[in-house]
């Protein structure tokens, strides 16, 4: 039983960060309606944004951070949607994803090529220790990593739904030409998504990161595993990607704990095709219809 | 009149001084899962060319050295063996993922190219390949190495074992069993992970709940820093004891503190208490600001028998190397670089003495001295 506690804890807490990248997907979908398949890579490179802070330009960690988050908004945010999307987006959705696979490549190999191909240590951002209540040890970074997404989530939700900068992103979201008939500036909006989207990416890094390793690579696996959960949880809803993220996290845990360690990469992808086979919107995703 | 004086003496100038240079490739894991290891193999190789061409080159020729980067695919280390083997590669330095090694050296072999390896899986001198030299133990070598910690020094009654599933790991893994088996101790938890694995926290569990005396963990230096980085989120208190990566020094730079207390029997160490080692260690760091592991000491040697044995020959015959490695014993009194006396036998297995170390606060420790395997 205190295994069982410590394998659901462990996977929610690794779930809840998966939810902050699959968020992003869905964000970029109502957005743009497109899928970013650099998300990955947008979750890998803030990491390498704070280390160069702490060993080039000897910042304390803290500040390392907030330069890494300044520059991923910069440069996953603004320039991503200034330079890649807003001239992509007239031809299809297809270009436009194709040009975020370009665009992942690129970002893995920039970092290879001019940081390191080797794994980079990254300092911890949360407590280390554990707890031990009554045979079952609780993880402080697991318990913070919980708590801290949580307040993101929940913030980001009462950011969208309470306030009317957030109304209007849903609105631009949902129906482009009749929010801008409303007067709401949709490519503001749309603007403020892809810079979201930066923040979550920034996230999730930050709380990864320490886990993982800071490595050139460590997006592929990231940027799938968010893919997956965003479509099986629902890819037009933001508690969608939420459930899919929490939902794979624990699944992948209690597969790898309890019934295979070889297989367990493989029960996302099975929970994927079952997902779009039975309920293609997802979980918690709404069916969409488009005019044709 | 002028201009073909000039242009003849130019001529002659050139056909009376020519560049002869020795080509040496290094195939290896620059990028990847391997890189850890690669870079620190490429590294040891590069400061031996650069003492060796300051010493006069081999026979007197200066060594050309080639880099190759892997990617740690072994197709792709099969690949660019080939395209060595066709550049006119005197010798190919690595690869060292055993994974890569058993499908790149049939190659090397078919060419008549000498080989020598950073890998350790036990398969890849156990296959008739008369140009595979390795530069450290194979695992069926260094693992029996650790029965006796597990048995006499730990007590253990029931184990667990954490190990990679690849040629690296498996090898390994079998050989472990093995010994375990013979020496009447129970294996009460085997969790094999994949290569380049990101999460250890269903592995550390299923370790935690296993009620092992001591836990074996094979992995590759950044699996190790995960695992060991997990076991030290979860408290996992038993004794971690491995086979070389555990305790490198790629891996305490990742693992941090968590590195403490991990214990492992090494062929090579940085931080052995012998002069040579520790003198190589201080030029290592000297020239690449960071520290060295056994790998960096792996590509050094290996280069350094690559002179040794080429001036002994008095040529650049690829088979006749070959012949002179077999067998073939390089005292350290009398050949320095080598830093140990080491020797090979018949299959390319090396023995050399070895060591039992320990992370204590973050550097790796030399308990014990283990003597060369007979």
């Amino acid at each position: 039983m205190e295994q069982l506690i410590q394998v659901l804890l462990s996977g929610l807490a690794t779930g809840s960060i998966y939810a902050l990248a699959a968020i992003g997907f869905t964000l970029i979908w109502q957005a743009a309606q497109t899928v970013n398949f650099a998300q990955g890579e947008f979750v890998m490179l803030p990491a390498f944004f704070v280390l160069i802070g702490i060993n080039f330009l000897g910042m304390p960690l803290w500040l390392a951070m907030l330069f890494g988050l300044a520059l991923s908004v910069l440069i996953l945010g603004v320039a991503f949607k200034r330079i890649l999307v807003d001239p992509l987006l007239s031809h299809g959705g297809l270009s436009l994803i194709i040009a975020t696979m370009a665009v992942a490549i690129l970002m893995k190999e920039l970092v290879k090529e001019f940081y390191s191909a080797e794994a980079q240590p990254y300092p911890a951002l949360v407590p280390q220790g554990a707890w031990d209540l009554s045979g079952v040890i609780i993880s402080l970074q697991d318990v913070s990593h919980l708590i801290i997404c949580f307040i993101v989530i929940v913030g980001l939700t009462l950011f969208l739904d309470k306030t009317k900068v957030g109304r209007c992103m849903q609105a631009a979201a949902q129906n482009a030409a009749v929010a801008e008939i409303l007067g709401v500036n949709v490519k503001r909006m749309i603007l403020y998504t892809f810079v979201v989207n930066a923040v979550l990416a920034t996230l999730a890094s930050f709380l990864i990161t320490p886990v993982y390793l800071a490595k050139f690579s460590s997006g592929e696996y990231l940027g799938l595993i968010a893919f997956i959960a965003a479509i099986v949880g629902g890819f037009n809803q933001v508690r969608g990607a939420l459930a899919g993220g929490l939902l794979i996290g624990v699944l992948d845990n209690i597969t790898a704990t309890y019934i295979t360690a070889e297989y367990r990469q493989a029960i996302p992808l099975l929970l994927l095709i079952t997902v779009i086979l039975f309920k293609p919107e997802g979980i918690l995703g709404k069916p969409e219809g488009r005019a044709v | 009149m002028f201009k073909q004086i000039a242009g003849a003496s130019a001529l002659m100038l050139a056909m009376a001084s020519p560049v002869h240079a020795v080509d040496i490739a290094i195939v290896a894991e620059l990028s990847g899962g391997g890189a850890p290891a690669g870079t620190q193999y490429r590294d040891g190789i590069m400061l031996a060319i650069e003492e060796i061409n300051a010493s006069g080159g081999i026979l007197g020729e200066k060594i050309k050295v080639t880099q190759h980067d892997t990617q740690t695919d072994p197709q792709i280390s099969k690949g660019l063996v080939t395209k060595a083997i066709d550049d006119g590669a005197y010798v190919i330095m690595g690869t060292v993922y055993s994974s890569s090694t058993v499908v790149n050296m049939f190659e090397a072999m078919n060419a008549g190219v000498p080989q020598i390896v950073g890998a350790e899986a036990p398969n890849i001198t156990q296959k008739g390949n008369p140009y595979v030299f390795r530069t450290s133990y194979g695992a069926h070598r260094g693992v029996p190495s650790l029965t006796g910690y597990f048995r006499d020094t730990l007590k253990a009654k029931k184990v667990a074992v954490s190990w990679v599933n690849n040629e690296f790991g498996k090898g390994g893994h079998d050989v472990f069993v093995d010994e375990m088996k013979k020496a009447g101790i129970d294996v009460v938890a085997d969790i094999p992970s994949e290569a380049g694995a990101a999460d250890f926290a269903a592995d550390v569990s299923r370790l935690k709940s296993a009620g092992a005396d001591a836990v074996f963990v094979y992995l590759h230096e950044e699996e190790s820093a995960r695992f060991l980085k997990e076991a030290k989120k979860q408290g996992l208190k038993t004794p971690l004891v491995g086979e070389v990566t555990l305790t490198g020094q790629k891996v305490i730079d990742l693992a941090g503190d968590a590195a403490n207390g991990a214990v492992a029997h090494v062929g090579l160490t940085a931080q052995a208490n012998v002069k040579s080692i520790q003198d190589f260690g201080k030029k290592f760091s000297a020239k690449y600001g960071h520290e060295t592991d056994h790998n960096g000491i792996k590509g050094y040697i290996g280069m350094w028998a690559v002179k040794y044995v080429t001036e002994m020959n008095g040529a650049f015959d690829q088979k006749k190397f070959a012949d002179t490695m077999h067998g073939l014993c390089l005292d350290v009194n009398k050949h320095p670089n080598m830093l140990l006396t080491t020797c090979w036998d018949n299959d390319g297995e090396m023995a050399r003495e070895s060591f039992m170390v320990e992370v204590q606060n973050g550097k790796q420790v030399v308990t014990t001295t283990v003597a060369a395997a007979k």
